[in-house]
């Protein structure tokens, strides 16, 4: 039996040596979509419904039993959330817009530089100190959390930056989230390919950006969507109090206070704020997929 | 490049070669600069300043008076409430934390061995709850706490419910329903770097463990995979500890700060509260002093079990 077993996965891997698992049966498979297509309803479900209601115009919005469907979709939410927020705060619903597109855009940018520059000499430069660096950066991972808030508002009072653009970028620059995940990809890389470009010349920032960065795509795919994610959904909270410097995520609160009673306004918000992460994610994780599919360099 | 090498040398020795390896070495550290600076100012000095501001009374205005270990005493002592926060976060550490953290693990196991097409769709479907930030609306829909809340209207239909519960409201069920929220919005960072890592494992491992006699999945799972997936797992414990201590926030805008009888009330609302509701700043940082150390510990625990086992 084990030996037809063991001819069978060898005449398997020779038909297709990379398609599927070797291991496993068709009653298994079936059974583990089941499972993952239920879970995934439920997961899903929220998301897919505050959709549905965000499209549906006042007669459907209050209908009971509710509709998991739009019979007349309409944009008019959309287009109330720009009317309620312009007559609630003097504010164009535009300028929270751009301010957490830019606010996003420069985060990500300046994330992705300092955390690739760093994360490359601690994975493969030997100096002193970068032992106790690594440390530090393990145990910044748990302490960089909400706990911190509070001092980094003292902090950023002490600095003049209360209520402008720097209160929001200037905290989400160096995450440790993002050094920890390049320097754990990168170390992964040959150190020969490292050696044979200091050979050649290359500077440290040069052989760090033209050869180390591009072979890890995929932390830095996954740090892309971290980033973009971390600063679209940021709160300015107490950092900011002007109008012009809210970012949308704090409108979108305040405008779903109103709660149920403008709900279509409400969901048309979330739905809103909810589709730039999503295509970054879905944009970055294809990407994924691509190069880890021909990830090369082995032994 | 340049190691280090090892042999007996005096004190003063010592420390001429550490001057000597950081010059030659400078590159290194301008090239660390950039991150250190901005990692100083807002991770470093806001951690390590909790600490003394503990000791202190603060309230923004007035400068820090030092009072000792006073707030420490109030906050074990006299503060009952702390003593809720600190049984809810437990709980809610226990179902956010090692729960979700098993979840992760299966669900990115299963969509892993899915064609390119599936995977994809899977991961985005299990991850796209920890994007949001706001469709608490549609929980509030659901768990409403009239009949016409769906999950109330759907309950009393089946015969389940003879009258609708207050889901948000009522003591018995508001930890429950922020920990299934909490658990909907969980597959993040560490579900992500978990599907990463067996994305990395090499294909020719599990051919070799097949001809070698591995017979089903689970045996390939816990002789091939999760041995060669240390670093990853070990990330996720990391941050599915720091999430599932600091939770509250969805608490918060679930069923309001503070909860009914603080039925969902968290150590990191109860910082909050003192924080920036009260402006205490002293003692919010003495609670968040305690929180740290808590995390610390969970870190150390986790760290040493996975160890065990990893190697």
């Amino acid at each position: 039996m084990a030996r037809r077993r063991k001819k069978q996965s060898i005449e398997k891997l020779k038909v297709s040596a990379n398609k599927k698992p070797i291991n496993g049966s068709r009653a298994g498979d079936v059974c583990i979509f089941i499972f993952l297509v239920l879970l995934g309803a439920f997961m899903v479900f929220p998301l897919y419904y505050s959709v549905i209601q965000s499209l549906k115009p006042v007669e459907e919005l209050f209908v009971f039993p509710p509709k998991l469907y739009v019979i007349n979709p309409t944009g008019r939410n959309f287009s109330d959330m720009f009317r309620v927020a312009a007559n609630s705060w003097q504010v164009p619903l535009s300028r929270y817009i751009f301010n957490s597109f830019f606010i996003t855009i420069v985060i990500c940018a300046a994330n992705l530089f300092v955390c690739c520059c760093a994360a490359f000499v601690l994975a493969k430069c030997r100096f002193p100190g970068d032992k106790i660096i690594n440390q530090i950066i393990v145990l910044a991972l748990l302490f960089a959390s909400n706990a911190t808030w509070i001092m980094q508002f003292m902090v950023m009072a002490k600095l003049h930056m209360i209520d402008t653009y720097w209160a929001l970028i200037l905290p989400s620059i160096s995450t440790s989230i993002g050094l920890y995940l390049m320097r754990q990809s990168m170390s992964t890389i040959h150190d020969a390919m490292v050696e044979a470009a200091k050979v050649d010349g290359a500077s440290l920032f040069r052989i760090c950006w033209q050869i180390v960065v591009p072979n890890s795509k995929p932390a830095l795919m996954t740090l892309i969507i971290f980033a973009f994610q971390g600063a679209w959904n940021m709160q300015g909270g107490a950092l900011t109090y002007s109008e012009e410097l809210k970012t949308l995520p704090t409108v979108v609160q305040q405008i779903s206070a109103a709660g149920l009673a403008r709900q279509g306004v409400t969901f048309a918000s979330s739905v809103v704020l909810l589709i730039p992460p999503l295509l970054v994610f879905l944009v970055a994780q294809g990407n994924v997929m691509e190069t880890m599919a021909n990830s090369g360099m082995k032994d | 490049m340049a190691k280090k090498t090892q042999g007996p040398m005096n004190k003063q020795g010592r420390g001429a070669y550490t001057w000597h390896m950081m010059k030659a070495n400078k590159g290194c550290y301008f090239m660390l600069i950039p991150f250190m600076i901005f990692f100083i100012i807002f991770t470093v000095v806001p951690v390590v300043m909790s600490l003394p501001m503990g000791f202190t009374n603060f309230n923004m205005i007035q400068m820090p008076k030092w009072v000792g270990l006073s707030n420490f005493y109030t906050l074990f002592v006299n503060d009952d409430v702390f003593l809720i926060a600190v049984r809810n976060t437990l709980i809610f550490a226990i179902f956010t934390g090692p729960f979700s953290y098993v979840l992760s693990f299966l669900i990115a196991w299963l969509i892993n061995e899915m064609n390119a097409f599936l995977k994809t769709f899977f991961t985005f479907v299990f991850y796209a709850p920890s994007m949001t930030t706001s469709v608490y609306v549609t929980w509030q829909l659901i768990l409403s706490g009239d009949s016409y809340g769906y999950l109330n209207a759907v309950l009393m239909d089946l015969g389940i419910l003879k009258s609708p519960a207050q889901w948000i409201t009522d003591t018995k069920y508001i930890l429950t329903v922020v920990i299934i929220v909490q658990l909907w919005m969980s597959m993040g960072a560490g579900f992500l770097a978990i599907r990463a890592g067996f994305q990395n494992i090499d294909k020719s491992m599990y051919e070799a463990g097949a001809i070698e006699g591995i017979k089903n999945r689970w045996q390939e799972l816990f002789k091939i995979t999760i041995p060669s997936m240390g670093p990853q797992l070990l990330f996720a414990a990391v941050m599915q500890i720091s999430t599932s201590f600091t939770v509250g926030m969805v608490g918060q805008n679930l069923v309001g700060l503070p909860s009914t009888d603080y039925a969902a009330h968290t150590i990191m609302n109860h910082a909050t509260d003192y924080g920036w509701v009260r402006y205490e700043m002293g003692y919010s940082s003495a609670i968040c002093f305690v929180l740290f150390a808590a995390m610390l510990l969970a870190n150390k625990g986790v760290n040493w079990i996975l160890g065990k086992y990893l190697d």
